[in-house]
């Protein structure tokens, strides 16, 4: 037996630490730690809602699965974006302006 | 208060501290390394959860290539070592960025907890979850292959175009 509010808990405060991160960071690649902080609460209440659900199809462990997975398609994307910029203007510092 | 009430509050602190340091350290490098502290947490609370394959599949690929990915990417974009202040915005920023992400951690957190209730976990099955993943879910499993190539060719993509802009720039 588990009760479910700490899952929930847990879930929420990794969004509203992702989002902090996200808004707060002026270094591109720490912005996307930010990002995998929310994802990584969004994984975390899909696997609550399979573990205290019945779900013959078991979709919310599939789902994360498939969340982490996405979560690597993009961050392989955004860091070729970030080292792209990087070559480009010489920093990436997001609260500058493109030179 | 159970045994996995206990566990879960352990591993959770954990997840939760080290996510905070992660977003709030002043050294890039920690920052990073932080993330690996949160994710391995994470990785716990999947276990506690009974969620077994979920939780190598997050050591696997976060632990193991996403956190890494990010430490080269802060190797080839020149990273200061030491603690620097202009990593993070101005004070007035960070409050606004603190107002916000509270903000909507109490917006989910206020809609999610009266749903909690007391539940049984469902036992790990990793047979039965294989069995599902390769009949009702192999079309969407087929297409995050599909996905991730589309990924690999896409950032190949983005650096040839850099590059290629580079190299016309140093001819001009």
């Amino acid at each position: 037996m588990i009760h479910t509010a700490g899952p929930y808990l847990l879930a929420s405060l990794l969004v509203a630490l992702g989002l902090y991160g996200i808004l707060a960071r002026r270094n591109a690649v720490l912005m996307l730690v930010g990002a995998e902080l929310v994802l990584a609460g969004g994984g975390l209440l899909l696997v609550t809602a399979g573990a205290v659900g019945r779900d013959p199809s078991w979709s919310g462990q599939v789902l994360t699965l498939f969340v982490i997975t996405i979560a690597a398609a993009e961050v392989v994307i955004a860091l070729a974006v970030i080292v792209a910029a990087y070559r480009r203007r010489g920093h990436i510092d997001l609260a500058q302006d493109a030179g | 208060m159970t045994g996995l009430d206990l566990a879960f509050a352990a591993t959770g602190l954990v997840t939760a501290a080290a996510a905070a340091l992660a977003v709030t350290t002043r050294q890039v490098v920690h920052s990073a390394l932080w993330l690996v502290v949160a994710l391995l947490g994470l990785a716990g609370c999947y276990l506690v959860l009974g969620a077994e394959l979920v939780a190598l599949v997050q050591l696997l690929v976060y632990v193991g290539a996403v956190v890494v990915l990010i430490i080269v990417a802060l190797m080839l974009t020149r990273a200061p070592i030491g603690p620097r202040a202009e990593h993070s915005t101005g004070p007035a920023h960070r409050v606004l960025a603190a107002c916000v992400g509270a903000g909507t951690g109490g917006l989910v957190a206020a809609v999610l907890l009266p749903t909690a209730t007391r539940a049984q976990v469902r036992p790990a099955g990793s047979e039965e979850l294989a069995r599902q993943i390769f009949s009702t879910w192999v079309w969407p499993f087929e297409l995050l292959s599909l996905l991730l190539l589309a990924a690999l060719v896409g950032a190949f993509a983005v650096s040839g175009l850099t590059t290629s802009d580079a190299s016309g720039e140093g001819t001009r």
